[in-house]
């Protein structure tokens, strides 16, 4: 067993060294707020605590809605919050768009906990309804750059790979203690909405 | 020996002779003007770092994949002749890529993928022939030179060429459901992505 281990290590070590080995130049030097490629798109939507509990929610839920709700409210999000997005890059105002961001993790989280299964429809159109709120938020916060293309893919790509966290720990749904332990996570995401709600109107 | 013993000694023999390698490298044949295969990578590269070039075309690809092996078959060569067309009438005219134009190929063959659209062989041709010759003639007018523009168009058509089958026959493959709609998931980020990118481009102008 420790021979084993040792020679993980070693195949470790050659691996790090190999790379360490194979420097490449650094592109360190990117202008602080600048949509500079897809790195910082990818970091967008993960910088801020509201929009991360909204997209596993979005996820979770689609786990408890099972197929085809699983796949089709994922999609539907990050596709309406990039409509939302297009609006607020324009310059398009939304009023009330920290309430309605909050009133995401409130409704999702409730819908976690209550094991809501409305019609298929309904749970889209809910989604969507919040994903223009989350994506009009963007929107007004991309900053300007150069590569507006590939900012935008990363901003995406982490979207979905948010949306993937809450369908991967939505799996846990058939085991009754899953379903006991997503209904908590639910209500720990409607406490954090009313936090933010709190936060929105203070 | 186990099976599971010989595959990590041969994974071992075979990580200590990369290194190896890498501790020797030998002078760099990276100056092809002798060559003169320098435009081909150029295109090739292009091509594989230009994600507005890359995703519509990897999206008809993923699009015919899940339609089947002929519709691949299709799109594989109907792309890459409709490519290399458009691109050598681009080389003659000199215009800059448009970003809506961008975006637009983007809603379209990602809407169509997202959807799983039940499209017609024919269909399928068409938008091969469609994609090929317009992002080939926007490729060509950029680089603007006939002689080694003809040849990075080669290059560039090339991995056109190696994308689409590789992509085309990857979904081709995929039997359970749940590939098939991650396939489709990437349809609806390509048009998540192109959606922004209207917005960027609308709030430039």
């Amino acid at each position: 067993m420790r021979r084993k281990s040792q020679r993980i290590c070693a195949q470790v070590g050659v691996v790090l060294l190999a790379i360490l080995v194979l420097t490449q130049t650094t592109q360190a030097h990117v202008e602080k707020g600048e949509a500079a490629g897809m790195l910082s798109g990818l970091r967008h939507p993960v910088s801020g605590l509201d929009h991360v509990v909204a997209m596993i929610a979005v996820g979770l839920w689609g786990s408890q809605l099972g197929a085809p709700a699983v796949w089709l409210l994922p999609v539907t999000f990050p596709m309406v919050m990039a409509l939302g997005g297009m609006l607020g890059l324009l310059g398009v105002p939304l009023p009330g768009k920290e309430i309605g961001i909050a009133l995401s993790a409130i409704i999702l989280g409730l819908a976690v906990v209550s094991e809501f299964k409305p019609h298929l429809a309904v749970a889209a159109v809910v989604v969507a309804v919040f994903a223009i709120f989350h994506g009009h938020a963007h929107g007004t916060e991309l900053p300007a750059g150069q590569s507006g293309l590939l900012y935008s893919m990363g901003f995406v790509i982490a979207t979905g790979c948010l949306h993937a966290v809450g369908i991967t720990i939505g799996l846990i749904h058939r085991w009754p203690w899953g379903q006991r332990l997503l209904r908590l996570a639910g209500g720990g995401i409607a406490l954090a909405g009313v936090f933010f709600m709190w936060k929105a109107l203070g | 020996m186990t099976r599971s013993t010989t595959i990590r000694s041969r994974l071992l023999l075979m990580g200590a002779a990369s290194f190896a390698l890498v501790l020797c490298p030998l002078p760099a044949e990276a100056h092809l003007n002798s060559t003169g295969l320098g435009p081909v990578y150029d295109g090739l590269a292009h091509f594989l770092l230009s994600p507005e070039d890359l995703v519509p075309a990897l999206a008809l690809a993923l699009l015919a994949g899940l339609r089947g092996a002929a519709h691949g078959r299709r799109a594989l060569f109907a792309l890459s002749a409709a490519w290399l067309a458009g691109g050598l009438i681009g080389l003659a005219v000199s215009t800059s890529r448009g970003a809506v134009l961008t975006a637009v190929s983007f809603l379209l063959f990602g809407g169509l993928l997202a959807v799983d659209a039940k499209i017609s062989l024919r269909a399928t041709t068409a938008l091969a022939v469609l994609l090929g010759f317009f992002h080939g003639y926007l490729n060509g007018a950029a680089m603007g030179q006939p002689g080694a523009g003809t040849v990075a168009l080669l290059g560039l058509v090339s991995a056109v060429f190696v994308l689409v089958a590789l992509a085309a026959a990857f979904v081709v493959r995929l039997r359970w459901p749940w590939t098939r709609i991650a396939v489709r998931v990437v349809g609806s980020w390509i048009v998540a992505s192109g959606l922004l990118m209207l917005g960027w481009a609308i709030r430039k102008s």
